[in-house]
């Protein structure tokens, strides 16, 4: 499973942080960074359901 | 259960059919919906459609391709005939009535949203009132002022300070229109977000040159006096603003009219229970849904992008899973992007709710503040904090006090 983020449509709303944090971090600078761009499988819920729940559809996975 | 039908190509429904696709139901779903448009996303129509980032080719849901199911998009629900069910429930389902024809179904999705107030007095051309005068909800708003903002609109009064009044003045102003934004209460969102941190993103406002009128209401709207073209806007307080389009955003009214009189209880909204059950077979989702959130301790109706991804998965779930579905209880989250400030709350703040700022000031372009009740976190809101909003976000869930709350947001 690998996490790909379209960073130009990202618009930093950090909703994938507070679903998925082992996964995705927006830091002060207001920039995400994915922490772990191939999560295990244990995380797949969480990751799919920050895929769901970002408003600018800016995440996808892979895998 | 062999036939879903889900009233609504919405954000909404169409995550509801998604999550019974990925919950395992193989029998046939049916998505209606009167606009004749592939689902779209909302949240650009007020910011990127206008602004010219953005076509309407670049909002169709994502989650909506290749989604495995028959759409019937231009047929309008007119009615609904619901089976009188047996003591055992058994007789589930009914059926949909639309304007060319009618669905028989096992379950049914409702979630078709709701329509932009108009101003009682001026209504639009098809009210009476002037040309010039309109809303924005649909594509079809969003590209009929983006068509006027393309053909050189120099001018534009917004009624109503909400998000989409907000939204409209930034994304016009970012294409050089002058902008009067008329608001009769005495802060943007003070309802929500109360009238100190509304005021601020007043001065946001202002700072971008929008003349903002606040405490002022509207009277009328008129054809402009003098060449004709425009409209004129006749103020509470005896000014009038000239202005060649107006755009009207106070607020939506769900779409129900057409379930008067099918046995569903309608008020404010689809009632349901707090599993989003409205009668046997069918859940309501997304703005027009109703239903009692024993977090907040009142019947809620919650018009956020979020809550109608959220709510359309759990109506999906509690039609496959039956009574034990949990309760649809979530945390709100909504955002809006004005200019470069994006505000984003987390739960609920309110006017008369306890307020902290934890993070700037409110007079910076960079703050957060944290809300209570009762000695409770009720909600915490960012202002280019998204980093705030998210951490917080957990903490909102499991209700902390409010001072642990500030407590912990200053230490982000």
């Amino acid at each position: 499973m690998q996490v790909i983020v379209d960073f130009d449509v990202c618009e930093s709303n950090a909703v994938c942080m507070a679903i998925a944090p082992e996964v995705f971090e927006v830091r002060d600078d207001d920039f995400l960074y994915v922490l772990v761009e191939n999560p295990s499988e244990d995380l797949r819920d969480k990751v799919e359901e920050a895929v769901r729940r970002c408003p600018k559809q800016a995440i996808r996975l892979e895998g | 259960m062999d036939a879903i039908v889900v009233v609504g190509a919405s954000l909404a429904g169409v995550h509801a059919a998604a999550a019974l696709r990925r919950d395992g139901f193989v029998g046939s779903i049916t998505v209606v919906d009167a606009q004749a448009h592939r689902p779209y996303d909302r949240p650009p129509l007020s910011k990127e459609l206008l602004t010219g980032r953005f076509g309407p080719d670049d909002i169709g849901l994502r989650s909506a391709v290749d989604l495995d199911v028959t759409w019937r998009l231009g047929s309008a629900a007119v009615g609904l005939e619901l089976n009188s069910s047996g003591a055992d429930g058994a007789a589930l389902g009914g059926r949909l009535l639309l304007d060319d024809g009618e669905l028989a179904f096992d379950g049914l999705v409702i979630a078709c949203g709701a329509s932009a107030r108009t101003l009682p007095d001026a209504g639009g051309p098809d009210a009476g009132g002037p040309d010039g005068v309109g809303v924005l909800r649909t594509l079809d708003d969003a590209l009929a002022l983006r068509s006027a903002l393309d053909d050189g609109l120099s001018s534009v009064v917004v009624v109503g300070a909400g998000f989409i009044g907000l939204e409209v003045a930034a994304s016009c102003r970012q294409r050089d229109v002058a902008v009067t934004l008329v608001e009769p209460m005495a802060a943007p969102l003070g309802r929500i977000l109360g009238d100190d941190v509304g005021l601020a993103l007043a001065g946001v406002h202002r700072r971008h040159g929008v003349d903002v009128r606040l405490g002022v209401g509207v009277q009328r709207v008129t054809a402009a006096a003098g060449d004709g073209s425009g409209c004129d806007v006749h103020l509470d307080d005896g000014s009038v603003v000239t202005a060649q389009r107006v755009v009207v955003g106070i607020g939506v009214v769900p779409n129900t009219d057409w379930l008067q009189g099918s046995g569903l209880t309608i008020d404010n909204g689809v009632v349901c229970d707090e599993t989003l059950w409205a009668a046997p077979g069918v859940v309501a989702a997304g703005d027009l849904a109703r239903w009692p959130s024993a977090r907040f301790g009142s019947m809620l109706r919650v018009e956020h992008w979020d809550h109608a991804v959220a709510s359309g998965e759990a109506a999906a779930r509690r039609l496959l899973a039956g009574a034990d579905a949990p309760a649809f209880d979530p945390v709100p989250w909504f955002w809006s992007d004005q200019y470069d400030t994006k505000v984003q709350l987390v739960g609920m703040a309110g006017a008369d709710a306890d307020a902290e700022v934890v993070s700037g000031s409110l007079d910076d372009d960079r703050f957060a503040v944290v809300y209570g009740r009762n000695g409770r976190l009720t909600g915490v809101l960012g202002v280019n904090r998204p980093r705030h909003v998210a951490l917080m976000r957990a903490r909102v869930e499991q209700g902390i006090s409010f001072d642990d709350a500030v407590t912990a947001a200053r230490d982000l």
